[in-house]
């Protein structure tokens, strides 16, 4: 059995770093391994690098620089992370924009929209909740939401209504760093992207970060 | 863990410690919601629950109430002062009435001692337990043990000590249960006529003088004398009661310790507790308050996630 499993997909599908055994799970990248929790199966699977890590630090750079034409020194933007997996990118912006591109006093908060969401009960999985971090308010300000893989837009609709929670802003941008394109939901685009992919439903676009993941990249994984 | 091992909470002697670990954690998550400027989330907008209040309460029908409309559940109360219980219905009967109405929920106080457990055997919609007679108060334990965790900073190891009236007290009960579970040592003080007779099956000890009881604790719980549950005299006076049991502020600078003062409320001042002790810092008593409708919205949220969407259409 896997010790460090994680989930990775709603459909029971699990990754993870040590296998006790290589044979039992499906090489994935580096030391990663796809498995599921009980019945360790072999999974047609294939995937695609998207963006090798310098990839992903020039979109990161890009993104920083649309930023800010269009915030100037953010003296009346803040940013929101969403949470689970859009405070890693959003951490990495505010760390680029402060050492980088030297600017001062960056207002990051985290979102959960857990309690938002629209499939609340009607998924096989219970929603756990994340941590909600937004110490200041959004009255009058600029909010620029941040995720990593803009789907469905289901997620982006759960936030709009989160972040009335918070005061109302003057306005709301969406930046991400994968758009998938075609599998929109709801009439939800994104103002900044770093790349748009066309990835077909069954299709799952996986992005890693070196705090979490061990490795900067994004992968297409078809399974 | 995400999920609850059971359907309805009917007491903490039903539940798991990973189940109350659950608990705490999603109301760390509410307890943010409602310090937000707007304190609601959309969560249970599909979902209606019924009060079934057979006995008077204000503040936990108040807090539950609050709770289920944070979540934004449709809530329709009742109580039995004002309905056809009078008029000799069965509990069964106003029930399955009021569910037949396309109710997911029911939140019930009732004097009878296992009410929710019986009613749980005959219907099908989930069932929160806010009390039933001298049996178990589930909610009140879990915040009570919330306020511990967020005052000491965790509940294990902990020593704590229940004081007064623990015969006639479902607070006594939970908090017993739900503290043992949670890895602190529990202790009862009070008049040994308001003590049951085998306390010490549960693995609690007695201690009958209060001073040495708050001098071993980290924490005191204060219960309310319980008059309307007296059919009989359990001790001489009010007065002698007071000064065997009731907390002072002298007697509290006199320990060498700083402990933690809890109380259910509603307080009889000057009786268990003086007021100059009760609006102290030590005491912990409007967190509890605070803390009851976060613990009730994770109750109430984590019960409704394991009514599946598809079930109640």
């Amino acid at each position: 059995m896997f010790t460090d499993t994680k989930p990775f997909s709603n459909e029971g599908l699990f990754y993870c770093q040590t296998p006790k055994k290589v044979d039992e799970g499906i090489l994935f990248h580096k030391n990663t391994y796809f498995c599921t929790l009980n019945t360790i199966q072999r999974l047609p699977m294939s995937q695609k690098v998207l963006l090798n890590a310098t990839e992903v630090h020039i979109a990161l750079h890009r993104l920083a620089c649309q930023l800010i034409e269009n915030h100037d020194n953010f003296q009346d933007t803040v940013l929101i992370g969403i949470q689970p997996r859009g405070v890693f990118l959003a951490e990495r912006l505010k760390q680029l924009l402060q050492t980088d591109y030297k600017i001062k006093n960056i207002r990051l908060g985290y979102l959960d929209i857990t309690f938002y969401r629209d499939d609340f009960r009607r998924s096989v999985k219970p929603l756990e909740a994340n941590t909600t971090q937004i110490d200041f308010i959004v009255e009058e300000k600029k909010v620029v939401f941040i995720d990593d893989v803009l789907y469905t837009g289901r997620s982006i609709r759960s936030a709009l209504t989160a972040i009335q929670s918070f005061g109302r802003p003057t306005e709301i941008e969406l930046l991400t760093l994968i758009d998938r394109r075609f599998s929109r939901h709801l009439p939800i685009q994104p103002d900044y992207r770093g790349r748009q992919v066309d990835a077909i439903n069954k299709e799952k676009v996986k992005v890693c970060w070196k705090e979490q993941d061990g490795e900067d990249a994004v992968y297409l994984i078809n399974n | 863990m995400s999920e609850l091992s059971v359907k309805h909470l009917l007491g903490i002697k039903y539940i798991t410690e990973d189940d109350i670990r659950l608990i705490f954690e999603t109301a760390d998550h509410f307890k943010e919601v409602i310090n937000r400027p707007i304190k609601k989330v959309p969560s249970l907008r599909d979902i209606t629950i019924a009060n079934l209040f057979f006995e008077n309460s204000t503040r936990t029908r108040l807090s539950f109430e609050l709770a289920e409309k944070r979540l934004s559940a449709d809530v329709i109360n009742f109580s039995a002062s004002s309905s056809s219980v009078k008029k000799g219905e069965t509990l069964i009967d106003t029930v399955n009435n009021i569910l037949s109405m396309k109710v997911d929920m029911v939140v019930m106080r009732h004097p009878n001692p296992g009410a929710g457990i019986f009613l749980s055997k005959h219907i099908d919609a989930s069932i929160v337990n806010a009390g039933d007679g001298a049996h178990e108060h589930p909610t009140q334990a879990l915040l009570d043990c919330y306020s511990i965790r967020e005052r000491l900073g965790a509940v294990k190891g902990k020593k704590v000590v229940i004081v007064g009236d623990i015969l006639h007290s479902r607070v006594a009960l939970s908090n017993i249960f739900a503290l043992q579970k949670l890895g602190a040592t529990v202790k009862v003080c009070g008049p040994k006529t308001l003590i049951p007779k085998h306390i010490e099956e549960l693995g609690v000890g007695y201690e009958g003088n209060l001073r040495k009881a708050l001098e071993w604790c980290d924490v005191a719980n204060m219960l309310r004398v319980q008059n309307e549950r007296m059919e009989i005299s359990y001790f001489p006076t009010t007065r002698e009661y007071t000064q065997q049991y009731g907390v002072n502020k002298a007697l509290l600078d006199s320990l060498g310790k700083e402990i933690v003062l809890m109380h259910p409320g509603p307080i009889n001042r000057g009786v268990e507790i003086t007021s100059d002790v009760a609006d102290s810092k030590q005491a912990i008593i409007l967190e509890q308050v605070q803390n009851g409708v976060a613990i009730r919205m994770a109750v109430l949220y984590l019960l409704a996630s394991k009514i599946k969407h598809n079930e109640d259409r």
